[in-house]
Order: structure tokens, then C-alpha cells, then sequence
């Protein structure tokens, strides 16, 4: 196997890993912090190291709409897009997702204006949790380049036929390099076959593509694509399982699980925080305090049941948002209470609203949370239970 | 040069469910005589598509992609580059949407795919407002027209403004070619269909297509209206090839437009002085 190392920031590794994804139609239009991704891809093309369709659309909206009718013919299609375009995006990720079709895009998580802002906010992703749409996120380059070939491998799932989102922090990974290891293409053949769509425009067999459904119909479309997303959790860590077989490289699969074992306070993590949570992890377990992380890496379809597993076992559990659902409370934290509610031994919550808008989030910022939550009682007031965390402004 | 007594008696569009008379099937289903069986289509919401696309009721016997209302040219440029990653460039491509998924809200995925230089065809049934959710004034709406959006009452008369330039817009894109056409001049329609499958690249072509209940007429009335549209100069049939714009029907004696105006339910509250103004508006384009 060719483990030939790169230096690679994330925007370079998502592209890298399209490429070996042998995507077919790239529809592209430039958006801060993604950029580099369809740069790249153009380069690739130029340089004829991939062949694929180049689509300069212009806008996200059309960037969308351009996927749509190129998968509706058959072919692997890839695009890439940041907050605002993302936003733009938003009527068509329906049109994708209702109309099953397994697109796979990069999204480079940025903060949306007012006030105006290029820097990593995972608000963008979350506002479109309910478009049908896959979403993982990732805690690095080299996890951006693997995730992007799993997420062709369940989004084309003949089970599974749903979009996928890898969402990566914006200049956090996106603009900074790494050492990443590439996979050989032949291997990664292997791994990743080519699409075998089952429904297409054919003019041999002709279909009505993205079709009306009245009141009588329309509901069992969103229950075949419910199905179709609960369904995927068991493709997820196969595709996982059959990825850490071949290249021995894993990050577990919904979830990934850091010193779980005997943790007493656990913090709840999405995308690259995870990295300088590990750290604070090592830095108190060596003061003796008994910490762990769980890094939520698929937040849909959501791993309810290995949340469910902390219980009984975790006292305390902090959730780490870098979103805020304006008026409650952060969205995973949302998720994660709804998640921990049947049962017993429910464990102690607390949501802290983290780096919003790129502001860094530090080793000794989480430590300090980590204590924060080993003093929680328990009598706390709901309105105590989410902290906006390293505020500038006093309350 | 089409042939009308040669085109094939198989109906591509078959069982659809809009309104007796409508102009926009006919200028759907006459395309279709031309364009064939190797034909895939891409439809915005429009009055052809909301008639079209209900399962279990499917009328379309070509591939039929259901676009999103701002999309349709973005998509067709997905299908395109589809296409042509499997090297089936003798598929056409094909776009139909009404004036409002064209002129308003589908005009910037529209700008982009010609620009592009893209090889689809792309027909906008044009029946001059949102017919679809019960007639809303678009960009496409005539000067003197009432619609829902442009109601006639004391404080507000009805559609103020000139109906869009379409066709310049598009040769402003150094467009292929780019028609204008008429549900009631079938073989000049369908010749321009036959010539827009043979230019190489994108075509536009704007087919006038008038709607029974938005237009406030009898069912039976749709072609004869067209033509009079074409007759009294409110609408000319013309087209842009090869960098040379030319009128493909000529009108050497133009009927008056109150002919055309009166018999409209959605011109019925023009006075005489309004009706001179558009004559007069119409003539100034003709000097």
C-alpha cells in the first residue's frame, strides 16, 4: 500500500480525497472559507490527474441545482460551499434529499453576517439539521480526506440513497496543514466502487424524476426517507469498519469515544475542539481526575443509543456548542437531553456555548470546564444549566 | 424546414390535467413533435409542471426532472455535464418554464447556463403572469393588464409597466440562437424548435401562449388570440442566428390592438385613451 505522506491543510485533503473518489460532475462557486476545495479541483482537472465534468456556476443556489441534474443522469457528483452559501443552497439540499440522490459535499463551517464573519461557527451546518441531509463532522484533515470517501460509500448505499454533508471547522482545518497520509487509488477502488444508481434519466426508460405527491402519497416518501437515515447508522459503521480493515485508520463511527473508561465527567464535543479537548482529557486524568470525551461525529442521523450508553456510567455530562439555538439553548445539547430522557440514572447536563464565531477555544478554557462541571450539584436553576463560556462581558 | 403533414402521430405529453384550452400545453406538446423521443426534460413549478408531475398521473413519455423555480437552467447544465460524462451527446436537453420561472426568478440560473455556452434548449411558454398560483403580475405581465397582483381599483389602475425584452436579453448573451414564437403559427414555432436542436450550444425560444382563465377568455379562444397578438404587432415573431436578428412572420397590415384588447377580461377596464397609448407605444416601434 502507498502510505506516501502529504502536507495537506483540510481544504487540500477534502479536494485530495474527491479526487479519489473519481468524482464525475464538480459544480463550483468560490465562497470563503471553501475556496481552496474547487481551486484544487480545477487544478486537478487542468493537470489531468482527474477526469471529471467542471461546472462554473453562478451562484450556490445553481451549484445545488447543477448537482441535482448531473446525479439525476448517474454520475458521482461533488460539491463544496461555506455558511452563507450554504444558506443560499438551502431549497435545493431539499430537492436532493427528497429526491434521494447521494450527494456528497464539503461544508467549511463559518459564522453568518450580522455581524459579518469568515471564522469557524458551526451555526451554518446546524440551521439546515432538518433539509434530510447527513452531516458529519470532523476533527481533522486527515479524518476530512477518510470521511469523504466513507460518505460516498453510505451515501450511495442502495439502503441508504441519502446526501451527505462532511463538515469541516473553517481555518481550524481548512486552511491548516497537516501531515496526511494518502491511500493507494487502487485500494481506494476497492473500497469505493463506482455509483450504481438505480433510478435515472433514461430516454430507454423514461421516469418522472423529483415527482408530485398528494396527501394520499406524501407521507410514505418522508417515512422511506426516515427509514433510509435510521437504516444508515448500521451502513455508517460498516463503512467505518471496512475502512480501519483496508487502511487501518479509524475514528470510530457515529461517535468516537476518548477515555471513556471509568470517566466520571464527560465532555460532549463536535469537529475540531475535540482535538484540545483530548488534551485537557490527558492533562487531568494525570491530576487524577477521572474525565473523557465523547466526540459526536454524525449529528444525523443522530447516535441516540451510544449517548443512551453514558448513562449509568458518566455523573456528569458538558456539552460543548459552537451554535446557539437563539432563544434555548445549544443544539446538541438539545439533542443530547432528549437522547438521555427514557430511562434511569439520568446524569447531570450542562451546555456551554463555545468559540462562536472563531474565537479559540483553549486547552486551559476546557480544563476549567471540566472543573466547572465536577462542582455541579445538581440544585442548579435551569438558566445555570447554559453558559455562554469565556464571555467578554460581564452579566 | 418541419414538415407538419410528416411529424410523428405518437404524443410524447399525454394525460396531463390542465385547463381546457391551455396555451402552454400546446406550445409543450407541439416542441415535443419536433424534439422526439431523445429528449430529456427539466421543469421549474409552472402551470406545466403542476399538471404534470402528480403520481400517479405521470404525462411525460421522455426522462422529466422536476427543478426547483429558480433553478431549471442550473439543473439542465447538471444533466448536461451528466451527458456528457457518459458521451451521450445525442440526448437533448431541454428546459420549459413559464415567464415568471424565466424572466423573474430563473433568469440568473439562465444567464449563467448561456453564458456558459451550454448545449441545451431552453422554451419559455410565456402566458404573461404567475398562472399557476391564480395569476400574480411577473416581468413578463403587458402594460394595461389587471392581474391579482395589479388590481384595478381608485388608488392603483392595473400593470404599469412594459412587458420585459426577453429576446434582447438573451442575444445580449452572444446567444446561438434565440426565437420568439407563437402558439398559433405552429410550422414557424416548430421550425424554430427544429433549427434550435441544430445550432450547436444554447437556444432560448419565447413562445407567446395565452391562458383561458388568467387572460379572461373562452377556452376556444387561445389560438386566436395568439394570432392576434402577432396580427396587431404586440408580438413579433422573430429570431437570432448566426449574429443576424430577422422577423420570420411579417405583418403588412397590422390589425388596430383594440381588436386584440377587448376581447381580454384582463383589458376589459382600458379606456379609450389607454388603448391609444399602447397603439401608439406599438407604432413607435415600427417607424
Amino acid at each position: 500500500m502507498d502510505n506516501k505522506k502529504l502536507f495537506l491543510d483540510g481544504n487540500s485533503a477534502v479536494a485530495y480525497a474527491v479526487k479519489l473518489a473519481s468524482a464525475e460532475v464538480i459544480s463550483a462557486y468560490p465562497i470563503t472559507p471553501q475556496t481552496k476545495i474547487v481551486e484544487k479541483l480545477a487544478e486537478y482537472i487542468a493537470n489531468g490527474e482527474l477526469d471529471a465534468e467542471y461546472i462554473k456556476v453562478e451562484s450556490e443556489h445553481s451549484a445545488m441545482s447543477a448537482c441535482l441534474g448531473a446525479i439525476s443522469t448517474g454520475v458521482r457528483t461533488f460539491t463544496a460551499t461555506s455558511s452563507h452559501g450554504l444558506a443560499y443552497m438551502q431549497e435545493m439540499l431539499h430537492y436532493i434529499s427528497g429526491g434521494r440522490f447521494p450527494v456528497v459535499m464539503a461544508v467549511v463551517n463559518r459564522g453568518f453576517a450580522p455581524p459579518w464573519n469568515i471564522w469557524v461557527d458551526h451555526q451554518d451546518t446546524i440551521s439546515t439539521r432538518d433539509t434530510g441531509w447527513m452531516q458529519v463532522y470532523v476533527e481533522t484533515g486527515q479524518e476530512a480526506l477518510d470521511t469523504i470517501l466513507q460518505a460516498y460509500k453510505i451515501a450511495e448505499n442502495p439502503q441508504v440513497m441519502t446526501p451527505i454533508m462532511v463538515c469541516l471547522d473553517a481555518f481550524i482545518l481548512s486552511h491548516t496543514s497537516e501531515i496526511v497520509e494518502s491511500l493507494d487509488p487502487q485500494e481506494v477502488d476497492k473500497y469505493l466502487p463506482p455509483y450504481q444508481p438505480q433510478i435515472i434519466m433514461d430516454v430507454d426508460n423514461p421516469l418522472t424524476l423529483c415527482a408530485g405527491a398528494g396527501p394520499d402519497s406524501y407521507m410514505e416518501f418522508r417515512y422511506a426517507q426516515q427509514m433510509a437515515a435510521i437504516k444508515a447508522k448500521k451502513i455508517i459503521k460498516e463503512a467505518a469498519e471496512e475502512f480501519k480493515t483496508r487502511f487501518q485508520r479509524s475514528y470510530g463511527d457515529l461517535v468516537e469515544p476518548y477515555r471513556l473508561e471509568g470517566a466520571d465527567i464527560v465532555l460532549v464535543t463536535l469537529g475540531s475542539m475535540s482535538g484540545t479537548v483530548r488534551v485537557a482529557v490527558d492533562e487531568l486524568r494525570q491530576e487524577g481526575l477521572m474525565v473523557g470525551m465523547l466526540k459526536v461525529r454524525y449529528f444525523r442521523p443522530f447516535p441516540g443509543e451510544e449517548i443512551q450508553e453514558l448513562r449509568g456510567r458518566a455523573r456528569v455530562i458538558g456539552v460543548l456548542d459552537r451554535n446557539i439555538s437563539l432563544g434555548y439553548e445549544g443544539a446538541l445539547y438539545t439533542e443530547l437531553k432528549a437522547a438521555l430522557y427514557h430511562g434511569e440514572h439520568r446524569p447531570l447536563l450542562k451546555n456551554y456555548i463555545v468559540g462562536l464565531g472563531g474565537r479559540d477555544i483553549t486547552v486551559e478554557e476546557v480544563k476549567d470546564i471540566f472543573r466547572e462541571l465536577s462542582d455541579l450539584s445538581g440544585k442548579e436553576e435551569y438558566g445555570q444549566r447554559i453558559k455562554f463560556s469565556g464571555l467578554r462581558w460581564s452579566e | 424546414m418541419i414538415k407538419l403533414r410528416e411529424l410523428p402521430k405518437e404524443e410524447l405529453i399525454y394525460g396531463h390535467l390542465a385547463c381546457a384550452g391551455c396555451g402552454g400545453m400546446l406550445a409543450a406538446r407541439m416542441a415535443m413533435k419536433v424534439l422526439g423521443r431523445n429528449t430529456m426534460l427539466v421543469a421549474p413549478a409552472c402551470c406545466v409542471m403542476a399538471v404534470s408531475c402528480f403520481y400517479p398521473q405521470l404525462p411525460m413519455k421522455v426522462p422529466y426532472l422536476i427543478s426547483s423555480f429558480p433553478g431549471t437552467a442550473a439543473v439542465i447544465s447538471g444533466v448536461v455535464a451528466g451527458l456528457k460524462r457518459k458521451g451521450r451527446s445525442d440526448i437533448r436537453v431541454v428546459g420549459l418554464a413559464g415567464d415568471g420561472g424565466t424572466l423573474d426568478i430563473g433568469l440568473q440560473a439562465l444567464s449563467g447556463a448561456v453564458e456558459r455556452g451550454e448545449n441545451f434548449i431552453y422554451i419559455c411558454y410565456d402566458n404573461e403572469a404567475y398562472m399557476n398560483t391564480g395569476s400574480q403580475r411577473s416581468s413578463g405581465t403587458p402594460y394595461g393588464a389587471r392581474t391579482t397582483t395589479t388590481p384595478v381599483g381608485s388608488g392603483n389602475k392595473f400593470e404599469d409597466r412594459p412587458k420585459k425584452n426577453m429576446f434582447d436579453i438573451m442575444v445580449a448573451h452572444g446567444i446561438p440562437y434565440a426565437a420568439t414564437a407563437s402558439i398559433a403559427y405552429p410550422q414557424d414555432y416548430m421550425n424554430k424548435v427544429q433549427k434550435a436542436m441544430e445550432v450547436s450550444g444554447p437556444a432560448f425560444i419565447h413562445v407567446l401562449a395565452p391562458c383561458s382563465p388568467g387572460w379572461g377568455l373562452a377556452a376556444e379562444d387561445t389560438v386566436s388570440i395568439a394570432r392576434l397578438a402577432v396580427e396587431t404587432r404586440l408580438w413579433t415573431l422573430k429570431e437570432y442566428h448566426e449574429g443576424q436578428e430577422k422577423v420570420t412572420h411579417k405583418i403588412n397590415k397590422p390589425k388596430p390592438v383594440i381588436e386584440y384588447l377587448k376581447r381580454q377580461g384582463r383589458f376589459s377596464h382600458l379606456d379609450q385613451q389607454e388603448i391609444d397609448r399602447i397603439q401608439a407605444q406599438v407604432d413607435s416601434r415600427f417607424v
